[in-house]
């Protein structure tokens, strides 16, 4: 039987799109923590720390987010960890999410100029003290924008998750584009919602972007 | 008992050695130049002083702490050393102000007023009272330079090392950093600077130290060293400086 794609079809695919913001800040939060971590360790002085943290972002970006989401689902499944669905999923675009993260952020830290480490340093800060100060302020005005722009990408990319049925809007749209017959309806109402929650942050991030260069002659 | 003692100090960058054995000593209130080509290790000798770069032989002391390696006694250390460089390394993301207390309010726990007070009498002292609340990209090179010395000066350092702090500004803007710091000298502080200034290294310096090829090649006060040069190569250094 073919359904109409009426009110209560659109309300389906609406309340999907919470699950689809549910994992993007999830992602983006554990990921965020994860990749902050790893990029301080790519910069640390200790050698073994920087061969660690380029490996982890070498595997991270080699691997396609799709593996990471199957060997989290199914390969722990497999191993006796059956995480749900939703668990999975998150895991495994934090992971995506953490690796990508990590190197824009290390290129932020190293683009604020050696000078700045050797005057604080000069200054008798501790090392963590230079990073509070004198460092990450300038480093997140080089990270926002491409942090935002990151952000938006992971905002996408959690469609993928649809694979294991975790019902977010790319899979709700799927399951009613499978009743209704009206893709282009329904695919447009889901391309619409993608387009709300993206652009506002893109518009965000160039607003950010001018905030925090003001009061600066550059 | 010197506020800088540096003792057969040895610099390698891999095989190339640019220290090689360089001893100098500062007493208190004295001011002492250096002088000498670009790659003779004068900057180098400046940035092992405050443990910018580690030593592969000899010892430093300077204002009663040894250079020991720990991390703990560096930062000692630079408490009472400060360091004005030659292309300022003001902090762009921060007021004036904020520059020039941000390390007494954190490395010293200095209390906010108090951290107003100083930040007050060493923008006066480099006369640059109006500037507390501009932004290090709106001053002029000569402005920033200044602002760099009164940030090293509010940590009340016990010596302060210049590396060859004119060397970016055009001779007007210059001429007002060295006011700064001759005036600074007159007050009574150690001071240990790397320059190619020769008139401010004969009329202010006590002392001049002329660095060749990593060594102390010959040292003395400022009219002999000018006037009587004993080596052939600190002669042909001042005929062509």
């Amino acid at each position: 039987m073919i359904r109409q794609f009426g009110a209560d079809e659109v309300l389906f695919i609406l309340l999907a799109l919470r699950w689809t913001l549910v994992l993007t800040a999830l992602s983006l939060l554990i990921g965020g923590a994860i990749g902050f971590v790893v990029a301080i360790a790519r910069v640390a002085r200790p050698r073994v720390a920087r061969w660690l943290a380029a490996g982890y972002i070498g595997v991270i970006q080699g691997v396609p987010a799709l593996m990471l989401l199957f060997l989290a689902y199914y390969g722990l499944s497999l191993a006796g960890l059956e995480l749900p669905p939703l668990v999975a999923a998150s895991a495994a675009l934090a992971l995506y999410v953490s690796g990508y993260l990590a190197d824009i952020w290390r290129g932020s830290i190293q683009s604020v100029p050696w000078q700045q480490w050797e005057a604080s340093e000069s200054l008798a800060m501790t090392r963590v003290q230079q990073y509070r100060y004198v460092v990450l302020p300038q480093a997140l005005r080089i990270a926002t924008p491409p942090t935002v722009g990151f952000a938006v990408q992971a905002v996408k990319n959690t469609s993928i998750v649809s694979i294991v049925n975790v019902v977010e809007l790319a899979r709700a749209g799927q399951l009613v584009n499978n009743v209704t017959f009206q893709p282009f309806r329904v695919y447009g109402l889901v391309a619409v919602l993608y387009f709300a929650v993206c652009w506002p942050m893109s518009l965000l991030a160039s607003r950010l972007e001018r905030r925090l260069n003001a009061g600066r002659a550059r | 008992m010197p506020v800088v003692h540096a003792e057969g100090v040895v610099k390698r960058y891999g095989d190339a050695e640019m220290l090689k054995g360089v001893s100098v000593s500062v007493e208190a209130g004295q001011v002492v130049a250096i002088i000498g080509r670009s790659g003779s290790g004068k900057s180098t000798l400046l940035r092992c002083l405050n443990g910018l770069e580690a030593i592969q032989g000899g010892s430093i002391t300077v204002a009663g702490h040894s250079i020991d390696g720990t991390g703990k006694g560096l930062r000692a250390l630079r408490q009472d050393v400060g360091i004005v460089f030659q292309s300022y390394n003001l902090f762009p993301h921060l007021r004036v102000g904020e520059n020039i207390m941000l390390a007494p309010r954190i490395v010293k726990g200095i209390a906010k007023a108090e951290a107003r007070r100083i930040a007050d009498g060493v923008l006066a002292e480099v006369g640059l009272s109006d500037k507390f609340d501009a932004y290090p990209d709106n001053l002029s090179g000569g402005q920033q330079q200044r602002v760099a010395i009164a940030r090293s000066l509010a940590m009340q350092p016990k010596v302060m090392l210049f590396d060859e702090v004119t060397s970016a500004l055009d001779p007007e803007l210059t001429l007002e950093v060295l006011a700064v710091m001759e005036r600074m000298a007159r007050q009574g502080m150690t001071m240990l600077l790397v320059t190619h200034e020769m008139a401010f290294a004969r009329n202010v310096a006590n002392a001049v130290i002329f660095m060749h090829h990593g060594k102390v090649w010959e040292s003395g006060d400022p009219a002999t060293l000018f006037d009587a040069p004993q080596t052939p190569e600190l002669r042909q250094f001042l005929r062509t400086e």
